[in-house]
């Protein structure tokens, strides 16, 4: 796809943003690889971080001003690329389930992939 | 155009949005993400019309309080504003605090004017010696006015409020906050199930809603559950009560879960909404009671396909601990 419009317009702005982050945090919380990094962590500050992060991979406005992805991180030393993959996969599944295309999926994966390094505090 | 808060009013410029232009006057609000995902930036309009992009995203019970989004609201007429929550005293009697079960004591409250609230909301409770409380409102607007505002109080015996309460005497002089909270109904907001779980006295509030819901003659079934540590938790009996099966034509179904006994309220509740074979989008749940329980209960309800936003849930923290 073009830069023409992102995906995140594609979407239908935030309010699809919302829905998509609840489908996609779903996933990562039914993932017993992932979910007892979430067991202590507010569903609620987790979901509007996640949407401002979705937001910004999305290509959507963005004035993100949490914490930097390294130090949210930095707390969970033993995180590794395989739940890193795992939470890219879930990326990946949720935009297939609201129909966005392969093209787009990837293009959003590659933005995600780009923070690893922070993330996996490398 | 102009913005009045705190009693000061404040140029706005054309297309400028609150946030902004209270930020450029020195009044910070909270804020983080500007772009109306984290809300909070969430303020009280008095008079005057936000415009609709300010009530994105925002709950329906909230919107019928005023609520908005400062980051989003670009206003194009003058504007009044209020911080979320502000304070109005209604000065009080005591009519009774007798007890309804084991530790839990129905207390009536007449106010000196009429309380303006919604059926589910929760008001502060202060009494002589400077103590206050919050404590959920059971009884609807109407019953309020002929026989005194209805409270179920536990008793905690060393409770500065509770322990006053249960000693207490008829006319003591009591002083109501004004009412707040989301987890009220709204007539006619919706036809779909209502899912309504509390723990100990969280019940009260759900209560409330049932009965608004019946009154309302609201068209969806009405699922409640009771949970209770103990069995003598369950103050209200393990039936439904009468006064919620009265009614012809309204589908109520009562549930109880007792912790002691194994019962999970949690999975109690995913089991009840998988019952309603509906879509999860359809259902509003409305869950009220300790942190731990209302947490546990909104994360099942969640892992079972409901939104978060059409989960209301309020948390009775101990005094002291927030709010
Ligand atoms: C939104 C909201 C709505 C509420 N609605 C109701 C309601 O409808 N009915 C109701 O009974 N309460 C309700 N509460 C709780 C209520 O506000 C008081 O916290 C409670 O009545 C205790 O006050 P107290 O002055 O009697 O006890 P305190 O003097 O504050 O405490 C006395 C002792 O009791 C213990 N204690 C106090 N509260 C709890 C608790 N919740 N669980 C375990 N131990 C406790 C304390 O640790 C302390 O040891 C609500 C709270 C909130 C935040
Ligand atoms: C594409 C990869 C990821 C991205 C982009 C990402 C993004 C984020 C963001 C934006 C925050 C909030 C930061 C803040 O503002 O404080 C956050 C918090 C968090 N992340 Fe990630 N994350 C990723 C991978 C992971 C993985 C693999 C795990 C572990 C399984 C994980 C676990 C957490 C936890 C537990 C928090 C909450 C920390 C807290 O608030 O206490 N994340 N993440």
């Amino acid at each position: 796809m073009t830069a023409e419009t992102s995906v995140y317009e594609r979407l239908g702005g935030s309010l699809a943003i919302r829905s998509v982050t609840e489908v996609f945090y779903r996933k990562v919380l039914s993932d017993d690889l992932l979910a007892p990094y979430f067991d202590d962590v507010d569903m609620d500050r987790q979901i509007a971080k996640q949407a401002s992060f979705l937001t910004m991979a999305l290509g959507g406005p963005n004035e993100y001003t949490g914490d930097d992805l390294r130090s949210a991180h930095a707390g969970m030393p033993d995180l590794d690329d395989k739940h890193f993959d795992g939470v890219l996969g879930h990326l990946a599944d949720t935009l297939r389930a609201f129909g966005v295309s392969e093209a787009d999926v990837s293009e959003v994966g590659a933005v995600a992939d780009s923070v690893r390094n922070d993330v996996l505090n490398r | 155009m102009q913005l009045t808060f705190e009693g000061r009013a404040y140029d706005l410029r054309p297309g400028e949005s609150v946030l902004d232009a209270m930020a450029r006057h020195g009044v910070g609000l909270p804020s983080a993400c500007r772009v109306g995902s984290c809300q909070a930036c969430m303020i009280r309009s008095v008079s005057g019309d936000p415009g609709p992009d300010a009530r994105r995203g925002l709950k329906a019970t909230w919107l019928a309080s005023g609520y908005f989004l400062a980051c989003l609201a670009r206003p194009s007429c003058d504007l009044t504003v209020a911080e979320p929550g502000d304070d109005a005293h209604t000065a009080a009697r005591l009519i009774s605090a007798r007890a309804m079960g084991p530790g839990v004591l129905r207390v009536l409250v007449r106010p000196d004017r009429c309380l303006d609230y919604q059926p589910g909301q929760h008001v502060t409770l202060s009494r002589p010696g400077g103590i206050t409380r919050i404590y959920s409102i059971v009884s609807l607007p109407a019953q309020s006015a002929r026989t005194g505002i209805e409270l179920h109080v536990r008793v905690y015996p060393a409770g500065a409020m509770s322990g006053w309460l249960a000693r207490a005497r008829p006319g003591a002089p009591l002083s109501l906050g004004s009412p707040a909270g989301e987890c009220f109904y709204l007539p006619g907001n919706s036809a779909g199930p209502l899912l309504l779980a509390g723990t100990g006295t969280g019940i009260a509030p759900l209560l409330a809603v049932a009965r608004a819901a019946l009154a309302d003659q609201h068209p969806g079934q009405v699922v409640l559950i009771h949970g209770a540590a103990e069995p003598d938790g369950l103050y209200l009996g393990r039936q439904c009560p009468p006064e919620l099966t009265a009614s012809p034509g309204s589908a109520v179904s009562w549930r109880t879960c007792v912790l002691s006994d194994g019962e999970d309220i949690a999975a109690a509740a995913a089991a009840e909404l998988a019952a309603l074979a509906c879509p999860p989008g359809s259902v509003r749940a409305y869950l009220c009671g300790g942190a731990g329980s209302v947490g546990r209960i909104r994360r099942a309800l969640f892992m079972a396909g409901m939104s978060l936003a059409d989960i209301y849930a309020d948390r009775f923290v101990q005094a002291g601990a927030g709010r």
